[in-house]
This record gives structure tokens, C-alpha cells and sequence, in this order.
């Protein structure tokens, strides 16, 4: 909401500065976004007449003119504007002045002859109109007046951010009742005499059991001239609040928006056949809007109808066709309460509003209908002439108000401040609120402007509002102290984090919406959760898996320039169930490409590979061991890729890019990555203390020789199935191929460490127990190595 | 001058004659040896006198104690010429990089998030979280917000099939929360949320963190004090100006904006906050008349973009290394 300060001070004018206005406006909950000047500064400029005008003797494009300036005597200047005539009346800056951009004026002599001022264009004034050359003023403009007091220019223009709640405060009335509520400062009331009919002329209303409008107030007007000038006092207030002026009587119910808050239209009498009827819409009607829209009407909307068809859309834009002209002669003016639930959502569902369906679906003055149409008509015959028919008023249901209770120390027990109720009471007289006041608190009626007060928090809101947020205290909480739960067996999302980024991982946010074929190729998902109103093509889809993102930053880091990519995140991903349900488990990824290490003297170049990847996925884990198998994943290298398992469950994957992604997504080689669920990764669990053994550790290693498509693990499994008791370490430390093991073959070595808790273990002990487990390997298709 | 003192002088100029250990030790051995010379003359003593034994014994034993100490003082000298020799072969360059891996680091919005769970945590607030896909019931109608409320287009929604949002706001994470427990209730929110926008000062997704303390006689005061405190602690300025501005939001009644009085003296708004609405509470089966309570609801990005001094939002959301390596 943008209004002029002037026009706000015309019915409130408390003794604050702009600045303290705003902040007092800001303060109590109407937000100021800004005030800006109605022009920039300037001095020295005065009404004059310009009283005659000759050519410049020395100059082909100059005249020199006498103006009148109000001070008895005539000033001479000369001046080179086109539109310059006797009997003009100008802007005149005298010597002295100080033009915006800090130009000042001087008498001077131009081409030979003295000037004693300048006259000036609305463009040299900072207020800039559509004449080419001098602003001419209207011919009943006070000679010596000051400009800016002639044009009200010692205004500012104030933005206001009204929330939902303050429907009445979208007015200058409004606006004005709360300033004098905050300020005690008096407050002019309209004086809105009811204006005599004089002609008998009028239209039938009707509001449909249905249609949930609660007053249609209307007035017919004859012989209007509708083409009339919009007097420039009005002009001013309507721009300087941001609305263009139209026509003579659009501009007047644009006006009596935004003087009262009350939303008019004017229909053109003669287009009206029959009567006024105030209905739903029936389905299959039509109506073109004053955007010059066509809308096909639903039963939700309700209409203003003649005994024809739709006129407007109730509440929200009349129609195009019925709308007031500058031709039309007679008019029919619309004073109207409509139910805030019948307007709410409609502008968003027909992709427009109005200022109109603005107030209404908030809220609007239910009892300010008459009012407002009587003020509309003074003005209507003011500006335009015109005869007003007697008043029509049709009332259907009108919200009910009922009483609010507040208790004195509830208020106290909210706020946190004792009030007392005298205080209370105080503040509900200066907002206006009747109430009744009894041993534990108020009963409070809300009165019509106010939509915002139903129950009793409404009133503390109030309360704290006009008594000053400011002037509560903020003293340090007194609470009973708790400490917060500390599982030691969960590893928190921050230590995942940290683990991560001290294994050289950068961690990355990106977006949950990804494209469609990310999910296909990198998830393999055919049935992602797709959005209904997307941003963009390319976010269109939610994503199951966080692969693509990490790809995508790979790829636009490495046309930054950066070769070495190790990135993470940890997010939501999202998946689609058979009942239509969705799953959203949280998940960690990784993605590394490059050198293991950043380039460097001491270290090899070495390329990151799978099981760099596997020791973080590892260490990720710890102190759980899980289980690797092969797998086939979308996104991976058949070969390359496993999944991992924690007690029999699958917990992620890791592998290896597919090539043909590597290709497709531009990428230069391939990166390795890992997806693993943030529940598993997360589980650490207590820890189970062991005896320490004081008997010293044997140590066996066993070299064995087996088929390149052994899995380690398959020997190492059967190993340990066979182990006895005290066989304390199973680990494999390397794997051989070459000199001494036969093509297609690789050998594994093993060490084995043997450590009973209460003995030594005797060598045949020994040697069993490795024969044993020998043996189960052999089983498993190993072959000790020569 | 005696056989001894020849012997002696002889020896010691050996010792000093030596290149290196192995010529030392056989010098040594020609003097001290089975049968080096000072040896010999000790195996000739029994052939003296009892009287001329002692004189002969101590000269001897002297002049050998005397070859002794130089041979040690030779010896210590090529130990210490050899160990020198090796820490000068050994001496590095100092000056060059430690090897293998650097620490990465954490994205400045989750640096954020932590510090500030970690300030409400010393409060006694704890972590709460929930799903980003959310009913409309969770998002918005359990939070007053019925359908056709005008405060539904202060947030443009994002949609997916079936009927389902992507949540607006970490409010639903609240609203979950006080289903499943009753007051007292100390929690903190943080999340991903979404909606439609996209410009420099707004992303389609970004983050909130909220924050809700509902006990028995939880004030409005002590909602100034507990976010004033909060935003001191954060900022590290312990003199900061913080104002609280009425407001209105459909899940709070007694509802505040707040702002933080910025280095050159503006105000800048930080966030939202407000009583949590009675009709919220019973929402959840909550007692308004037992319970009251504060929320608030913070930006992660704009605290993250005040705190480090980023002025485009869309740089936390573009993965640049360059960026986000900064942070570390």
C-alpha cells in the first residue's frame, strides 16, 4: 500500500518527523519499506504569469518576457521554450534559487540582455510531466505562491507492507485511525452527508440465497459528463499512491479505495438490462474482464448480474462491456460487502487480482457500504454533474461479531510483563475496541473494520502492539535445567561430516529437483516423484539418488578448471512406493576424481581408484566391518562396483563410473563414487571390552594360490569359519601376480595371529589350527604356494 | 729417558698419526694388545724387584693410562666427526610441503547450521528434523493456514503428484514433533526447503531453522530474550541492537519480525517469531490453557551470507570449488 504523507496528515497530524512516522508505523506492526521525496529538493521557485513577451533582439530562439511574480513589480527574463506565451502561468525560480542538482540561479545577461530568473520545466524540477518546454500551470494558480506549496511538493510517499491480518489498514482512513490510536493524536472525521435523490431513478437488487455477499449498496446517477477533467488535487493523490489516472469516475472509485477502503464500480446504466441480480456463477458462462480477459465462469465465483448475464466478477474485476466510459451518460455505482471466504483464492485460481479482490478477500469495513457510496456521489457530482437517484441497499449475511474475553493475567502470563488493567483498559479506548470490564479481565467487541480479533491472543497481540514490543523486558529465561540426551552409539550427522572432509572430501549442496534423466541413468529409475509445477525442465523431478548432482559438480568444476574433484553430501532422497507413498531416507554420498593426492614432490601421480574409495566407505563405517559383494548398478562399471552390506542388509554402493556416462556427461576420466544411508553410517555402537591376554601372540602367514575370479573374501570366509577360538587376527596383506604363481592365477597371503587368553599356546596347538584353516581354503579352491 | 717414555711417545704420536677408526684400533692393539709394547713391559715386571716392581709399575701404569685417554679423546673425535658427517647427509629441506592428503571442508550453510545448534544446544535446545515432502495438513492447515488463506500466497508452493508439497517451511518438523511428545518441548528445526522463486536474493531451494520452546509459562519476554541472546552469541557482538516488530504470521498470535541493527546502522530483517497460536497447539493435542510457547524461524543462508560476507545467494547452490574452499 503506497500513500502520500500529506494526504495521511490531512486527517492525523501527530507532531512526529517523516522518519518518526515511519518508525512509529513500523513499530507497531505496518511495516514502512520505504518512503521516498515527491520531489527532490529545490528553493526560490514561485507561481508567476508570464505578461508579455518579445523576440530577443539578438537571438532567433529567445524571448525575453516580464512575469509577474507577485511582487508588485515585473521581472524581467529571458527564456528559450517553445510553449512560452503571454498569459502562461509558470514555474518561476528567482535569483537565489537552488535547482535540483544543486543548480542555482543568478541574474545574468543573455546575449546582451538581463535575465533576473529562469522559467522552468516540470523536468528541471525533478517532477517531469509529458509538455515539451515550460509546466504550465492552471490559470487559477496563485501568482507568488511557492511551487511546492502549490504543488504539495513537501511530501513523501510511503510504501507500506500491510500483512494479511490488517485489511483496515489499507486506507488512508484506516492508516489515520491507527496513527491516532498510537499517538492520541486527534483525528479528522469524514463528515459524509447523505446526498438528496433528485430523480427517482434506480435498479432493482437482488442477492441470491447462495451468494455470500452480506450488503450491495447502489446509486443510480443521471446525466453525468463523464469525460470531465479529473481535478489535479485528486490526480496527485491517486499517482502519488501508484494508481494512473483513468477517467473521471474510475478515478473517483479508485479514490473512495483508497481514501476508505471500500472497493466501488461504476457500471454504465445504459449497458444494465433489467435489474441486478448477486449470484454464483452458472456453469458455461462467459465474461471478459477489464484486462480484456475472457473468463469461463465457474459456480464457485459469484457474479454481478443483470437479467441477461454477468456484468463482473463479484469482488474481483468488473466486465468489459458494462464498465463505465467516458461517453456513457448515465452510470450505476457499486457499494458492496462481499465474504472474505467468497473472494480468498479466487485471484490466485483465475491468475489475476485486483486492488479490489486485494481488500476484499482480507476483509473490508462491513458497516462502511453507505458511507462510502454517498462520498462517491458527492464526488461524482462535484466532477462530473449528474442527478443521484435515492440509495438501494440490500443486505444479505453479515459477519457475525462475537465477544472476546482476555484475562488480565493471562495478558501477563503471555507477555511475560504484568499489566495492569487500568493499562489495558487504556490501550482498547485508543483502538477503539468496546468492552466491558469485569473482576478477571475484558469482554472486547471487534468492531466492523477489524477481521483480526476472535479470540483472546488476538487481544494480547493488541496489547503488546500499542503497549510496545520494545517496552517488554527481556530478562534471561528461568527454566528447570535438563541436560540433552548424548547416545554414544550414534555417530552424529556433524562427525560424519568432519570425518569426511578430513579424508579430503569438500562437502557440496545441490538441488533436490534434478533432471529427469539423471534419474534414469544414474538410479536406473523410470518412476521418480515428479513435481506438478516445476521451476525449470531441467528440475523437474525429485531425486532417489544424489549421484547426479555430485556428477554435475564434477563436471562444471572441471570446466572451472579444477582436475582434482572430491565432493560429498548429505541429504534427502526420495522414493516412490508402490501405494504412492513416498520414502525419504537420509543418504551420504561421495564422488572422487583425480590424483589420490593433490599433484605434489613427494608423492606419485596416482589416480584415484575404487579402493581408495572403499577404505573412506571403511572408514566411514567403523568400527562396523561390512560386507562388499559385486553388483549391477546403473551408474557403475559392471566390473567395478559393489554393493555393501551390514547384517545381510544392503546399506549402499561404490564403484567405479560406467565409460558411457563418463562420456556422455563430458567428464574426462572416470570418478569413483559412493551412496551409503546415513542410518547405517550412523550406527556405531557401544563398545564390548575384551580380556587382554598377558600369553604371547603367535604369528603364521599362509600364501595361497588361487583363480583370478576368487574373491578374497570367499577364501577368507572359509578361513575363518575353520578358525579355532584363539585364532585372534584373520587379515590379508597382499596379492601377488607374476613370477612363480601361473597365469590366470593371483596369490593371497594371510597372516594369522593365535593368542589364547589364559595360556600359551603349545606348537601343536598351532600348527592345527592352521592346518585347519588351510584346509577350508584348499576347500574353497586355494592351493597353498610352493 | 726411559724405555717407558720412548714407548709413550711413540704411542701417542701413533694415536695422533691415525686416519681413521680401524688404523685407531691398531694402534691400540700394537700398544695395548696380547703383546703390545706397554703389554710387554707389564709381563716384565716379575723379573724386578719388589721395590723397583712398585716404581716400574706405576710409571707403566701411568704412561698406559696416559695412551688410554688419548686413544679415547681420537676415538670420541671420529665418532663425533662420523656422526656429524651423517646429520649433515641426513638434513632436509624443511621448507617443502608436507605429503599426502589435506583436509577438505564443510559448506559455509552447514557451518552455519552447526554453530547455531550448537549455541541452542548450550540453551538446552534440542535437534529436531523430518521429511521435505510434506501433506498439506503438516504444512500448512495444522499451522492455520487453511486452504485459500491469503498468507498461502506469501509462500508460492511447489506441488508433486498426488497432492503432496515440498515443504515451505521447517515448521512442519514442529508440527510432527508435538505430535509425538508433550511440553515440555526444547527444539531446534533446520532443514532443506523449497519454494517457487529464483533470483539473486532467492533460491527455489534454501534453508530454515526453527525453533520452539512450549512449557508451562513460556513468555513472550522470554522469547526476546532467548533470540537476543541467540543473535548476540552468533554475531559475537555482545552490544548488538535487536528489535522485535510486530508482525503476522497464521501459526503465532503475539507474532514478531526481527531485526538486527546492522555496522551502518540499518536494520536488517533476520527473521520471524511469535507466541505459537492456540489454534496450533490444539492442532497437536496440546493444551493451550496449560502451555504456552515461543517459535521462531530463522534463514540458514541469510545468517551464513551476514556471518562470511556472501552478498549472492545463488553462490552457495553453484558447487564452485574456488567458493566453497574458502570456507575451510
Amino acid at each position: 500500500m503506497q500513500f502520500s504523507e500529506q494526504w495521511l496528515r490531512s486527517r492525523v497530524n501527530p507532531s512526529l518527523s517523516t522518519d518518526e512516522l515511519s518508525y512509529l508505523l513500523t513499530m507497531a506492526g505496518l511495516e514502512v519499506e520505504d518512503v521516498t521525496a515527491a520531489a527532490p529538493a529545490f528553493t526560490g521557485v514561485v507561481v508567476g504569469e508570464v505578461k508579455e513577451c518579445e523576440k530577443h533582439e539578438n537571438a532567433d530562439r529567445l524571448r525575453v518576457t516580464k512575469v509577474d511574480v507577485g511582487t508588485g513589480e515585473l521581472v524581467q527574463i529571458v527564456c528559450g521554450a517553445p510553449n512560452v506565451a503571454v498569459g502562461v502561468k509558470v514555474p518561476c525560480a528567482l535569483p537565489g534559487a537552488i535547482l535540483p542538482g544543486d543548480f542555482k540561479i543568478k541574474p545574468t545577461k543573455m546575449r546582451g540582455v538581463e535575465s533576473g530568473g529562469m522559467l522552468c520545466s516540470g523536468k528541471e524540477l525533478g517532477v517531469p510531466d509529458e509538455v515539451d518546454g515550460l509546466m504550465l500551470l492552471p490559470a487559477d494558480a496563485p501568482v507568488g505562491q511557492t511551487i511546492r506549496d502549490y504543488l504539495g511538493l513537501d511530501d513523501s510517499l510511503f510504501t507500506l507492507k500491510i500483512t494479511p491480518n490488517r485489511a483496515d489498514c489499507l486506507s488512508i482512513r484506516g492508516i489515520a485511525r491507527e496513527v491516532a490510536a498510537l499517538t492520541g493524536s486527534p483525528l479528522a472525521a469524514w463528515d459524509i452527508a447523505a446526498v438528496a435523490p433528485q430523480t427517482d431513478s434506480k435498479l432493482a437488487v437482488a442477492i441470491a440465497d447462495n451468494a455470500p455477499c452480506g450488503r450491495y449498496v447502489g446509486r443510480v446517477v443521471k446525466n453525468v459528463n463523464a469525460a470531465a477533467p479529473t481535478p489535479d488535487w485528486m490526480k496527485r493523490r491517486l499517482e502519488r499512491s501508484g494508481l494512473r489516472s483513468i477517467s473521471a469516475i474510475v478515478d473517483i472509485t479508485n479514490y473512495i479505495l483508497l481514501e476508505q477502503g471500500q472497493p466501488m464500480h461504476a457500471f454504465d446504466l445504459g449497458k444494465i438490462n433489467g435489474g441486478i441480480t448477486v449470484r454464483m456463477a452458472a456453469a458455461g458462462e462467459k465474461l471478459v474482464c477489464l484486462n480484456e480477459k475472457e473468463v469461463a465462469l465457474t459456480p464457485d465465483l459469484m457474479v454481478i448480474a443483470d437479467d441477461q448475464q454477468p456484468l463482473a466478477i463479484a469482488g474481483i474485476m468488473g466486465g468489459l462491456d458494462s464498465g463505465v466510459t467516458t461517453a456513457s451518460r448515465d452510470i450505476f455505482l457499486e457499494s458492496a460487502f462481499f465474504q472474505p471466504e467468497a473472494i480468498a483464492g479466487k485471484a490466485r485460481a483465475l491468475g489475476f487480482g485486483s486492488d479490489s479482490s486485494y481488500r476484499y478477500e482480507r476483509g473490508v469495513d462491513f458497516a462502511l457500504q453507505t458511507e462510502a457510496i454517498e462520498r462517491a456521489t458527492a464526488l461524482v457530482q462535484e466532477i462530473c454533474g449528474g442527478e443521484a437517484g435515492p440509495l438501494t441497499e440490500t443486505v444479505g449475511q453479515l459477519p457475525q461479531r462475537s465477544s472476546v474475553t482476555v484475562r488480565t493475567a493471562r495478558v501477563a502470563r503471555v507477555l511475560g510483563v504484568a499489566l495492569a488493567a487500568e493499562q489495558i483498559a487504556a490501550i482498547f479506548t485508543r483502538l477503539g475496541l468496546a468492552f466491558e470490564q469485569n473482576d478477571a479481565g475484558f469482554v472486547v467487541s471487534a468492531p466492523s473494520f477489524r477481521f483480526d480479533i476472535e479470540i483472546e491472543e488476538d487481544l494480547i497481540e493488541e496489547i503488546a502492539r500499542v503497549y510496545g514490543y520494545d517496552n517488554i523486558p527481556a530478562d534471561a529465561p528461568v527454566a528447570a535445567q535438563t541436560m540433552l540426551p548424548q547416545p554414544e552409539g550414534l555417530r552424529v550427522r556433524s562427525e560424519v561430516r568432519r570425518l569426511l572432509a578430513g579424508r579430503d572430501f569438500q562437502e557440496i549442496v545441490s538441488y533436490a529437483f534434478v533432471e529427469e534423466k539423471w534419474e534414469r541413468d544414474f538410479a536406473g529409475n523410470a518412476n521418480p516423484v515428479r513435481l506438478i509445477n516445476p521451476i525449470a525442465s531441467q528440475m523437474s523431478v525429485m531425486r532417489s539418488s544424489l549421484i547426479g548432482g555430485l556428477v554435475d559438480t564434477l563436471a562444471a568444476n572441471l570446466n572451472r578448471k579444477h582436475s582434482r574433484v572430491r565432493v560429498f553430501e548429505i541429504a534427502r532422497v526420495f522414493h516412490k512406493q508402490a501405494d504412492g507413498s513416498v520414502q525419504q531416507p537420509e543418504v551420504v554420498a561421495g564422488l572422487a576424481h583425480g590424483g589420490r593426492v593433490e599433484e605434489q614432490w613427494g608423492s606419485k601421480a596416482e589416480r584415484v581408484d575404487f579402493y581408495d574409495i572403499k577404505a573412506d566407505v571403511e572408514a566411514l563405517l567403523y568400527p562396523r566391518v561390512a560386507e562388499y559383494r559385486k553388483a549391477a548398478h546403473p551408474a557403475f562399471h559392471p566390473g567395478r562396483c559393489a554393493e555393501v552390506l551390514l547384517g545381510g542388509a544392503v546399506v549402499g554402493v561404490l564403484g567405479e563410473l560406467h565409460p558411457q556416462w563418463v562420456q556422455a556427461y563430458g567428464l574426462t576420466n572416470a570418478p569413483v563414487l559412493f551412496e551409503l544411508a546415513v542410518e547405517a553410517v550412523e550406527q556405531v555402537g557401544r563398545v564390548q571390552l575384551a580380556a587382554v591376554s598377558k600369553f604371547q601372540p603367535v604369528r603364521r602367514d599362509l600364501a595361497l594360490v588361487v583363480a583370478e575370479d576368487v574373491n578374497a573374501a570367499a577364501i577368507q570366509l572359509a578361513m575363518k569359519a575353520a578358525a579355532s577360538a584363539f585364532v585372534r587376527e584373520l587379515a590379508l596383506f597382499d596379492v601377488y601376480r607374476g613370477k612363480g604363481v601361473d597365469e590366470g592365477k593371483k596369490s593371497l597371503a594371510f597372516r594369522i595371529v593365535l593368542q589364547a587368553a589364559d595360556r600359551t599356546l603349545v606348537d601343536d596347538e598351532v600348527e592345527q589350527a592352521v592346518a585347519a584353516m588351510l584346509a577350508a581354503a584348499e576347500a574353497a579352491g586355494a592351493a597353498l604356494r610352493a | 729417558m726411559s724405555n717407558v717414555d720412548v714407548i709413550l711417545k711413540e704411542g701417542l704420536a701413533a694415536l695422533d698419526a691415525v686416519t681413521d677408526l680401524v688404523e685407531l684400533e691398531q694402534v691400540k692393539a700394537r700398544f695395548l694388545g696380547k703383546s703390545g709394547a706397554l703389554t710387554e713391559l707389564l709381563k716384565q715386571l716379575g723379573k724386578l724387584s719388589p721395590d723397583e716392581r712398585k716404581t716400574a709399575g706405576a710409571t707403566i701404569n701411568a704412561a698406559k693410562q696416559a695412551f688410554e685417554a688419548r686413544h679415547n679423546e681420537v676415538r670420541d673425535g671420529f665418532n663425533a666427526a662420523k656422526l656429524a658427517a651423517q646429520l649433515a647427509a641426513e638434513s632436509l629441506d624443511v621448507t617443502l610441503p608436507g605429503r599426502g592428503a589435506t583436509p577438505a571442508g564443510l559448506h559455509p550453510v552447514t557451518l552455519t547450521l552447526e554453530r547455531i545448534t550448537s549455541l541452542f544446544a548450550t540453551m538446552g535446545f534440542e535437534v529436531a528434523d523430518g521429511p521435505e515432502i510434506e501433506t498439506d495438513f503438516h504444512n500448512f492447515q495444522a499451522l492455520n493456514i487453511p486452504e485459500n488463506h491469503p498468507a498461502r500466497a506469501m509462500q508460492d508452493t511447489f506441488y508433486v503428484e498426488g497432492g503432496d508439497v515440498l515443504r515451505t517451511h521447517t515448521s512442519p518438523i514442529q508440527v510432527r514433533y508435538m505430535l509425538d511428545h508433550q511440553p515440555p518441548i526444547k527444539i531446534v528445526a533446520p532443514g532443506r526447503v523449497y519454494r517457487v522463486d529464483s533470483d539473486a536474493t532467492h533460491s527455489p531451494m534454501f534453508h530454515q531453522m526453527e525453533g520452539l520452546w512450549i512449557d508451562q509459562n513460556v513468555s513472550f519476554a522470554d522469547l526476546k530474550a532467548t533470540i537476543t541472546e541467540f543473535l548476540r552469541r552468533f554475531f559475537e557482538r555482545d552490544d548488538m541492537q535487536v528489535r522485535f516488530r510486530p508482525s503476522f504470521f497464521p501459526f503465532t498470535e503475539t507474532s514478531a519480525e526481527i531485526d538486527v541493527l546492522d555496522e551502518q546502522g540499518r536494520w536488517l530483517e533476520v527473521g520471524g517469531s511469535g507466541m505459537v497460536h492456540p489454534n496450533v497447539l490444539r492442532n497437536v493435542g496440546i493444551d493451550p490453557e496449560k502451555y504456552t510457547g515461543f517459535a521462531f524461524g530463522i534463514g540458514l543462508d541469510r545468517f551464513a551470507m551476514l556471518r562470511y560476507g556472501v552478498n549472492d545467494l545463488r553462490l552457495f547452490f553453484e558447487n564452485d570449488l574456488t567458493f566453497l574452499k574458502q570456507f575451510n
